[in-house]
């Protein structure tokens, strides 16, 4: 009787993106964006623009009343320029921070179009460049679901635990600005988004329907950015740990980079503050990007997909999954540099 | 030793899966009106104690209803027992009875 | 002159509006879009505030509808009003002509999976008051896995006073009927413990608040007063609640074995259809305007069209009875007159 979801649609289009990059992804799970240009380009044979002229969103900075609605507005219009000049209509996103930012851009230029005025004429004051706005705005993770078939049908490991047969159990975390802000804009809308856990199941996976598993992982940008004020967004995302840890997730896919972050690092800082562990076996639970999740699911190597800078050690994924994999070549980096290895912690995070 | 600079807040919500509600029970087995309290501050309202501090008898009894204890015992040192409330309360509630009876035992379980 | 007065819905308010007309010595025809006449009376199990059961009541009227001259039409749907009340269009392109028609077709139950968070057809054991109803006929409240339930929450206000699902009024019974089905639970389940999610509890009828006073007294039903955000499932396939208890001012969770939601009352959604007719008028709720709310509420800005009972308004069984009575009294006034 799951049929919610279904009700809510959302136009993801086929081929000729314009993709704009996530400022954070690419310091903490850098093998994410290139992943998705490889999947999409290679094994999809998609023909997608990485611009390298396209700046941040600013979305940081405007959730933390740092730039104003003015400024954002006028970014965005300036990258939907890039995207018009380029030739390009369909916009694609790396960053639920920025994909919000985007949607309410439209949104409001709709309801308010002499804002959109205002836009189009700060950007031209200040680049001389017009725009147009895409005939399609969508998250990667949607670029990602809308594939997800083709997908399963390369797929060289599933979402399986090899050893027992089993399908894995996953926590899917959607990220609040994706669909909390617009529900239409999310695939399956705000209370049951269907974007990541689609992938889980078409990929043989299982998704955990956990009491938390809407929370917000309490991100919340300014929240989070002073130090002495970040007891409430850890606490959050502990909140959601301890409501997950007992179905015994094999990993967590999130949707958003600052999701992401706080799942995979909180764990590490809970673990040294009071020395709980939510995984199995002295272990925590490995978080993953959908890309990486795509990627390993389409056979690439796990250090290619960046996963050794995941504070949360992934072996025991990749164990289950059946995955091999080189131990020794987990800290070398481009052509076989060592890029360093951390400390261990008290704990034990890191370590296998 | 790591300095983090915070520490992970508590949360605050009440949680009735976890919290001991047996005095709870007790209590509205002895006082059953006190389930009619239709929260209408009539008691804090005219309470003596409530115009000079934060005593309001209807949170009390509230929080204690719900399994909520701490700092209950506290807060109701600070009613005077004048027993005005007594004389407001539109659902005939034993008001005054029932701060004796909180005290009583809330004092014996913080001991 | 046929003396003919169609009557669409066969309700309580229809019901007795047929046989107060046919008293008056008129012809009804009563159209029921069902195949059974009744309602949704014909799902209720017992009545607040008194417990007597629907069948007695839903028994009577049934029984005096048999003893009218009336037609009565089930498994009928009317399409289109005629703009003056000289008859109907049926959904099969059929005419039927009369001399006033008397809109008694009701309201419709709020579906309940239109309120998401609440995982309403997607948990086991989150059911309405609707669903309770039934399992009352059917010998008692039980879990999916068929045990009884020692904990349960109601929430109430669902589908009512929520724009988000453009619900903005008040459905005025599901309070009494939260109420009611609390005791009935713990009648029937004396350890369970029932919490009641409320908002307001609007107790209009009489012996409404007193029913409220035994439930929070003498069966020790806990009335908290905030709104359930939102529901999930837990490990253990219980449903896990979020809410405030605003009286304290601070978020209260629990699990629950069962979460039963007051779902409210919406308008009729023939109602879009009837209102095409130029002499029907829409509340934005979508419930029908009368004439006047004070001294027509029986009546439409044609003299040969009326109404009874919710299809204006969210009201109880005895209102809408009377309103039945009220309608049938307006439309010999006016038929009379024209008579003569």
């Amino acid at each position: 009787m799951k049929i919610t979801w279904k009700e809510y649609q959302k136009d993801i289009a086929d081929d000729h993106y314009y993709y704009a990059r996530s400022c954070i992804r690419q310091n903490f799970f850098p093998g994410s964006e290139a992943a998705f240009l490889h999947i999409l380009g290679n094994d999809l044979g998609r023909d997608v623009l990485d611009d390298a002229r396209h700046t941040s969103c600013t979305g940081i900075g405007y959730h933390s009343d740092i730039v104003p609605l003015d400024t954002i507005m006028t970014v965005v219009a300036r990258q939907f320029s890039l995207m018009t000049e380029a030739g390009y209509e369909n916009f694609v996103s790396s960053c639920i921070t920025s994909f919000g930012i985007y949607s309410e851009a439209l949104e409001m230029w709709h309801d308010f179009p002499e804002q959109e005025e205002k836009a189009h004429e700060y950007l031209y004051k200040a680049t001389g460049r017009e725009f147009k706005k895409p005939k399609n705005l969508a998250h990667t993770s949607d670029v990602m679901f809308h594939h997800r078939h083709q997908i399963a049908a390369q797929a060289k490991h599933k979402l399986i635990n090899a050893q027992t047969g089993e399908p894995l159990k996953v926590v899917d975390h959607i990220g609040c600005h994706y669909a909390k802000i617009f529900p239409k804009v999310g695939v399956g809308g705000s209370e049951f988004p269907y974007v990541l856990s689609g992938m889980v199941e078409a990929w043989g996976g299982e998704c955990i329907d956990y009491p938390e598993r809407r929370h917000c992982c309490g991100f919340g940008f300014r929240n989070y950015l002073v130090q002495a004020n970040r007891g409430c967004p850890v606490a959050n995302s502990k909140k959601k740990l301890e409501s997950m840890a007992p179905y015994k997730p094999d990993f967590i896919v999130a949707n958003c980079p600052g999701c992401t972050m706080f799942l995979d690092r909180w764990q590490y800082a809970i673990s040294e503050m009071e020395g709980t562990l939510y995984g199995q076996d002295g272990h925590g639970i490995p978080v993953l990007t959908y890309e990486e999740m795509a990627g390993l699911v389409l056979g690439y190597d796990p250090w290619d997909l960046g996963l050794q800078l995941h504070q949360v050690a992934v072996e025991p994924l990749l164990d289950k999954m059946g995955i091999e994999y080189d131990p020794g070549a987990k800290y070398l980096g481009k052509n076989g540099k060592f890029i360093g290895k951390p400390e261990d912690s008290i704990i034990g995070c890191y370590t296998k | 030793m790591t300095t983090w600079g915070y520490s992970i807040s508590r949360p605050r919500s009440i949680d009735i899966d976890r919290n001991d509600m047996s005095y709870s029970q007790e209590l509205l087995r002895e006082y059953p009106e006190l389930q009619t309290c239709i929260a209408c501050g009539n008691c804090t309202a005219t309470c003596t104690a409530a115009n000079l501090t934060s005593f309001s008898l209807r949170k009390v009894h509230t929080l204690v209803r719900r399994g909520e204890y701490q700092g209950m015992a506290e807060e109701l040192e600070k009613c005077m027992l004048c027993g005005k409330c007594r004389l407001a309360c539109p659902r005939g509630i034993n008001t005054r009875q029932i701060v004796l009876t909180l005290k009583k035992h809330l004092v014996n379980r913080s001991r | 002159m046929t003396g003919r007065v169609i009557i669409i819905g066969g309700g309580v308010a229809g019901m007795q509006t047929a046989i107060t007309l046919d008293e008056l010595g008129f012809k009804p025809v009563i159209i029921e879009k069902e195949a059974s006449l009744g309602g949704k009376l014909c799902r209720w199990d017992r009545l607040f505030p008194t417990m007597t059961p629907a069948q007695e009541v839903l028994g009577d009227l049934l029984k005096r509808v048999e003893k009218t001259a009336s037609e009565v039409r089930t498994s009928t749907t009317v399409s289109e009003i005629e703009e003056q009340g000289r008859g109907v269009t049926l959904s099969d392109g059929s005419r039927l002509d009369a001399e006033a028609v008397v809109v008694a077709s009701g309201f419709d139950i709020f579906p309940a999976e239109r309120k998401e968070e609440y995982g309403y057809g997607l948990y086991d054991n989150v059911y309405t008051t609707v669903d309770v109803e039934r399992m009352f006929r059917e010998g008692g409240v039980r879990m999916a896995d068929g045990r009884e339930p020692k904990t349960v929450a109601f929430l109430h206000c669902v589908g009512s006073r929520d724009e988000k699902v453009n619900q903005r009024h008040c459905s005025r019974v599901c309070c009494i009927t939260g109420v009611k089905q609390a005791i009935e639970v713990k009648q029937q389940i004396p350890g369970a413990e029932i919490f009641s999610f409320y908002m307001d509890m609007r107790m209009f009828g009489p012996g409404y608040e007193e029913l409220y006073r035994q439930a929070q007294q003498q069966y020790n039903i806990h009335f908290v007063r905030g709104r359930i955000s939102e529901a999930s499932p837990t490990i253990d396939h219980r449903i896990h609640i979020k809410a405030e208890d605003t009286l304290i001012g601070r978020p209260l969770r629990m699990s629950v074995d069962m979460l039963i939601l007051a779902v409210g009352m919406q308008a009729g959604s023939s109602n879009v259809a009837f209102g095409r007719n130029n002499n029907i008028d829409l509340y934005p709720s979508g419930f029908l305007r009368p004439l006047n709310q004070f001294s027509g509420n029986v009546r439409s800005s044609s003299p040969r069209l009326f109404y009874a009972g919710t299809v204006t308004a969210p009201k109880n069984i005895g209102e809408s009875i009377n309103e039945g009575i009220a309608a049938a009294y307006q439309v010999a006034q006016t038929l009379n007159a024209a008579k003569s």
